[in-house]
């Protein structure tokens, strides 16, 4: 007891936060076991994984670097694709869907965090909104380079073309791996969720590890300061850079988790563009700009309230629509968060007397 | 401050634990009414209503619906009442298979889509684990039937683009010919390709295949005039008719006038809003369906569904319609009965559906391969002075 007393307040909260999934995965395995769980839900828990990686990842780019990205989708692209290619080619080489799972892994979070670094060698060196700029183009661009790619397998190698599947050549027996527009169809599903919540207890490891380390106070120094940052010495283009591809690996981390989910994997503007790189700025915006936490939990809210409001048919985008400006004033309007501060101000004078009247 | 965040820390967690409390509840009551209303079959649909796609989806709701209606007024399938629901997947994988769930939570013994391709393969591969019926009306990529539960109405991808081929070959239509095509759709890619395949095997050349994308289909200049510089005497266009209006437009505005042929999606065409008929004379296309047929049962389809939905359906709506039919003659076949476990049914659809064999709108005396494809000719289908008209 004495010694969580003396625990500093950041490692308790840390601590808090890897609590918070533990309990979260506790209470839906023990939900599954006894049969509770419907479907929807359980189809639902792989992608919820990845979406709180992205979001917890992005949260490092925006929350802690202080730099906008809205190309965060594109990165999850490049993981997803590279993987799925990895793991297509693999599938009869490596029987073993845990190696070969984890080898998809190590591809999707390298490649991401390769993309991440060339992207930011030009553009962190720059002051101003640029990368917000950058990394809306580069999503957009690896969405279409998806969508031109062709690569086939046959008994010569691997066969490559910008243009159809007939340009590719391929022998008789010879299979298209990547198909262009289609995608990359009959992926192995190798995510599960244990998989998916033993990632997001990595990521957030990586991430609250590298905030509450040197490391991580000199990218929160270069955000809230860049001059005064400069003058005490801090290389500004590394630091940004080391978080910016972190973020972007940690990105492709979960374009793997996606990927390896469903049988289909098509770059659309739906999954992989522009769309889904604001959705996931949304997460950390509403779950609070530099709050860790608050972005698991904004992106469980956001991610189940459309399919758990099926029910209501046509209403169910309107009222999404709704409780994201409803939650957003209640996040960040000067007059709700007074009024918040007075109500907690108010409980803790309540809990005081208490304490007193017992004492 | 910090109790502040704990605070609203808590009260999130609230609102997650009642959104998830939500989840199961909402379980527990589709058991309970699969459990006091046994009397009812259900089937279950997905496509998209909202959305880019969602023309399509709401055709295939529409027609569907429409189809469970007359069986149900009819005395349903085995004498019981059949219940439809139909989810919304926004053309997109990852929903779909959220909706898949959806319907499984519902209770639904069988399943009718979903209605585009990409989403049709993912949700296929679940069904195949689930041994759920999947009979998809309009998913034309060849993966979509890649499992034995899974079956057609429509045509698929490869064989729209040979029978293209073949009939323009045959017919000596043109020697040269141009493809203009979406490369970002599947649907388009996949007709292309089939028909380049097998142009080579017949008595015309490509001269020039120039793509676009979902992203720049408004102008068409730049591909027109390669295929008229190509000397190109007839241009394919294997995509839908809401592009294919703006192609005819552009052309007719650079007077270029070569025989236009198009596939199944093309149907429609003239129901397009402000569009000039005229300028779609003498256009061809493969159809399965034209609501202009003097058929009885397409003109019973027709006025049925102008009078529910005071437009004229498309295939798509066609599709949907004979889907539901076919199930029902396959239910039939198989003796499903109300509170079937999905599985058994399934077990039973797959047999029966290879037997049956159903007059359909799309066509007459349709029966299917155990590979999931409909055996099915599709028709040549001309424009003539504003209006539909077969050619034999």
């Amino acid at each position: 007891m004495k010694n969580i007393k003396k625990m500093n307040k950041t490692t308790k909260s840390n601590l808090l936060t890897y609590l918070m999934v533990i309990a979260i995965y506790a209470v839906v395995q023990i939900l599954v076991a006894t049969g509770n769980v419907s479907s929807l839900l359980q189809g639902l828990l792989v992608p919820l994984c990845a979406y709180i990686i992205l979001a917890v990842s992005l949260n490092l780019t925006v929350g802690i670097l202080g730099e906008l990205s809205l190309g965060h989708a594109g990165f999850m692209c490049v993981g997803a694709f590279t993987s799925a290619f990895f793991s297509k080619c693999m599938v009869d080489v490596i029987p073993s869907s845990g190696i070969r799972f984890f080898l998809a892994l190590l591809i999707g979070a390298a490649t991401a965090g390769i993309c991440g670094i060339l992207i930011g060698i030009p553009v962190l060196r720059l002051k101003g909104d640029y990368l917000a700029i950058v990394t809306l183009a580069f999503g957009e661009i690896i969405k279409n380079i998806a969508n031109i790619l062709f690569i086939g397998k046959d008994s010569n190698g691997l066969h490559f073309s910008t243009k159809d599947s007939i340009s590719l050549g391929l022998e008789e027996g010879g299979k298209v791996i990547i198909n262009g527009p289609q995608g990359i169809t009959g992926t192995p599903k190798d995510s599960t969720f244990t998989i998916g919540v033993l990632l997001i207890l990595l990521t957030l490891f990586i991430v609250l590890n590298l905030i509450h380390s040197r490391s991580g106070r000199a990218i929160m120094a270069i955000r809230d300061n860049r001059i005064a940052a400069e003058s005490v010495g801090i290389n500004i283009t590394k630091y940004k850079l080391m978080a910016f591809a972190i973020s972007a690996a940690l990105a492709g981390v979960a374009g793997v988790m996606y990927s390896h989910n469903l049988a289909t994997l098509t770059a659309t503007s739906k999954n992989f563009g522009y769309n889904m790189s604001i959705m996931i700025l949304v997460f950390v915006v509403l779950g609070g700009i530099g709050n860790i936490r608050g972005s698991i939990i904004a992106a469980i809210v956001l991610t189940l309230l459309p399919e758990l409001l099926r029910g209501l048919q046509d209403y169910r985008m309107l009222i999404y629509a709704i409780v994201m400006i409803v939650m957003m004033l209640f996040n960040w309007a000067p007059k709700a968060i007074e009024m918040r501060e007075k109500l907690a101000a108010k409980l803790k004078a309540g809990r005081k007397k208490n304490t007193k009247e017992a004492a | 401050m910090r109790n502040v965040k704990k605070w609203l820390a808590v009260a999130m967690v609230a609102v997650m634990t009642v959104s998830m409390a939500a989840g199961c509840g909402s379980k527990s009551e589709g058991e309970k009414s699969s459990g006091s209303d046994s009397e009812v079959i259900k089937i279950g649909a997905i496509g998209p209503v909202t959305g880019a796609a969602a023309v399509y989806g709401q055709a295939v709701k529409n027609g569907a619906e429409l189809a469970v209606e007359e069986i149900n007024a009819a005395g349903g399938i085995n004498g019981a009442q059949v219940e439809f629901k139909f989810e919304d997947d926004e053309h997109d994988a990852e929903k779909a298979v959220n909706a898949y769930n959806n319907l499984k939570d519902w209770g639904m013994q069988a399943l009718l889509g979903t209605v585009t391709s990409a989403p049709c393969v993912a949700v296929g591969e679940v069904a195949n684990q689930d041994n759920m019926f999947l009979l998809t009306p309009s998913g034309t990529a060849v993966e979509c039937v890649q499992y034995d539960n899974a079956f057609r109405v429509c045509f698929s991808d490869p064989m729209q683009g040979l029978e293209s081929a073949k009939y323009i070959g045959e017919n000596g239509l043109a020697s040269k010919v141009a493809v203009i095509y979406d490369s970002s759709d599947v649907y388009s890619t996949g007709i292309y390709e089939a028909f380049v395949k097998e142009a080579a095997n017949q008595d015309f050349e490509v001269v020039a295949a120039e793509a676009f994308t979902s992203e720049s289909k408004t102008d068409f200049s730049v591909q027109l005039q390669k295929a008229k510089d190509s000397g190109a005497e007839l241009v394919f266009l294997p995509f839908y008719y809401s592009e294919a209006s703006l192609v005819l437009k552009q052309a007719a505005g650079m007077n270029y006038n070569p025989i236009f042929f198009g596939c199944d999606g093309m149907d429609g065409i003239l129901a397009v809003e402000g569009f000039d008929a005229n300028l779609a004379n003498n256009l061809m296309f493969l159809s399965p369906f034209t609501p202009t047929s003097t058929d009885e049962a397409i003109q019973k389809f027709v006025t049925a569904f102008k009078d529910k939905y005071g437009d004229t359906p498309n295939q798509f709506a066609a599709d949907a319609y004979d889907g539901i039919y076919a199930m029902k003659a396959a239910m039939e076949k198989a003796d499903v009965k109300p509170g079937m476990a999905s599985s058994d049914v399934c077990d039973g659809l797959k047999s029966a559906m290879v037997e049956i064999e159903i007059d359909g709108v799309t066509a007459k005396g349709l029966t299917w391969e155990a590979s999931g494809e409909p055996s099915k000719e599709p028709m040549v289908v001309k424009i003539e002075n504003g209006d539909y008209a077969v050619v034999e």
